[in-house]
């Protein structure tokens, strides 16, 4: 058993972007041929897990690129929102509405860039969004989605950064994460002044949320076009 | 700074910790089970049998740290709660009174963890009160609580240099996925907590700080001068090797956009600050 997870740890450590896929499927062949295997694979290696709705389209990847891939197009999604919002304001927005949404727009639009930049020719594609189900022109409407987004996207970091199997990417997530909590707690706070951690963020024992990225995915694609496949990532 | 710290502080004297809390082991069967939120409010003692099979008996090193850590979470609650119980301190009747006892409640919520998972693995939880800690942190802060702003810089300082110390310490736990992931959900409490305390210091009777945005800018944006440790390195703009000015973002924006860990040494000095 203790062999086994040293194997599969350097497996993982050897994989490259291109490589990561063939390995690992060598390495559950490997696995596969022993009883150890069985119980490895039930601990969590298991890859034909069904994600209904994101086991087609642009593939994340696997591993911490496929990990990266996500939170990238998490940040697209935020980016091309907070975009739309400072280029078309809502009716009546305050300078200092606009000032504060315009500094988050730069955040994430920052976040985007420099995931590409670090995915380099790893990078998926840019993915088009939908935001018909929003309208612009209402402040309750653009904040609403704004505080869904920046929750959304606070439970994903948290949920992501056990998934990274690399220090560095795990500390630029953590670096990231809560520069979104930030956002999360000023845009609840302009929705309704003191709702910045409330029982709907924080639970009882004072821990923000954590989802998986089949969940967070399956909430955002709402407002992803293009298809997403997401059946390649790690779960665990 | 709880569960981070306790790791931190136990792999100090057992260079071993993490291989002993190995999740192959049997000790951590239960620990790593702890995913849903009803286990997770099982978590002390999760953490204290953990501790307990995993060292066997219990030493007075691993007691000593998990208390050292505890004490670090007295700090952060007593303080809000001697500013509760000040009265004229925070302004009656506006909405900074339930903010300032939301956050307390957080900071309640990860004393009561930590002294759970103390009494848990065999040992005796310290037992602080608010005249344990000097908020003055030795007299820079003489009117922490005279002085409503004053009061607001420090809490701003304690949940900044929070945010920074969990997210120092998040690559020591990669061995301990639940771990980790527990930490992160605290970490990004404490970046909502400094959020809101900044919009608070906004405000007129906060200090009217208008220039003082949610987000960290450049490298001590706090306006107190001795908080300067605490946001040493918040200036950075390079994000793995690459320039985020050069993507085409202000440097401003580019400070923002990321906030920066503290190491271990620079947090326990900052906090030294504030125990008698």
């Amino acid at each position: 058993m203790k062999s086994l997870q040293g194997e599969k740890e350097i497996l993982l450590q050897e994989s490259g972007i291109l490589t990561a896929k063939l390995q690992r499927r060598s390495f559950l062949q490997y696995a596969g041929a022993g009883v150890a295997g069985v119980a490895l694979i039930a601990a969590g290696c298991k890859k034909d897990k069904s994600t209904p709705g994101l086991d087609t389209g642009v593939d994340l990847g696997s591993g911490d690129p496929g990990i990266l891939n996500y939170a990238y197009a998490l940040e697209q999604l935020e980016g091309a929102f907070y975009d739309a919002v400072v280029k078309s304001p809502y009716t009546g927005i305050p300078a200092n509405e606009l000032a504060l949404l315009t500094d988050i727009r730069d955040h994430e639009l920052a976040h985007r860039e420099f995931f590409k930049k670090a995915l380099g020719t790893g990078a998926i594609v840019s993915l088009t969004v939908d935001f018909s189900s929003i309208n612009f022109a209402d402040r309750a409407s653009v904040l609403n989605t704004a505080k869904a987004f920046e929750d959304l996207g606070v439970s994903a970091y948290n949920g992501a950064g056990k998934l990274l199997k690399t220090a560095k990417y795990l500390e630029v997530a953590g670096k990231i994460v809560s520069v979104e909590a930030r956002h999360a707690a000023l845009i609840r706070d302009l929705i309704s002044n003191g709702t910045f951690a409330d029982s709907t963020a924080v639970d009882a024992n004072g821990l923000d949320g954590a989802r998986t990225p089949i969940q967070v995915l399956t909430i955002a694609k709402t407002y992803i076009k293009t298809a997403i496949n997401a059946s390649n990532l790690p779960t665990s | 700074m709880n569960i981070i710290n306790i790791l931190e502080e136990i792999e100090k004297v057992d260079g071993e910790v993490y291989e002993r809390l190995n999740p192959r082991r049997a000790a951590m069967k239960s620990f790593y089970g702890f995913g849903s939120k009803v286990a997770l409010a099982a978590l002390p003692m999760a953490l204290g049998s953990m501790f307990k099979k995993a060292y066997g008996q219990t030493t007075t090193s691993v007691i000593d740290v998990l208390n050292f850590a505890l004490t670090l979470e007295y700090i952060e609650y007593n303080f809000y709660q001697t500013g509760i119980n000040t009265a004229g301190l925070i302004p009656a009747g506006t909405p900074a009174v339930a903010a300032i006892a939301n956050i307390r409640d957080h900071e309640l919520a990860h004393v009561n963890l930590l002294k759970g998972a103390i009494t848990a693995s065999g040992g005796t939880p310290v037992s602080y009160t608010a005249a344990s800690f000097d908020f003055t942190a030795k007299g820079n802060f003489p009117t922490v609580f005279s002085d409503y702003p004053t009061f607001l810089a420090v809490a701003q300082v304690f949940e900044d240099t929070g945010v920074r110390a969990y997210k120092g310490q998040a690559g020591n736990l990669m061995s301990s996925p639940s771990v980790l992931q527990t930490a992160l959900q605290i970490h990004s409490v404490e970046a909502r907590h400094a959020a809101h305390i900044r919009q608070m210091r906004k405000a007129p009777a906060g200090g009217g700080l208008t220039n003082l945005k949610p987000w960290i800018t450049g490298a001590n944006d706090s306006g107190v001068a001795a908080a300067a440790a605490s946001y040493a390195g918040e200036d950075n703009v390079t994000q793995l090797d690459i320039n985020i000015p050069g993507l085409g973002f202000s440097v401003n924006a580019s400070t923002e956009a990321f906030d920066e860990p503290l190491t271990m040494p620079q947090v326990l000095s900052i906090a030294s600050l504030f125990i008698k």
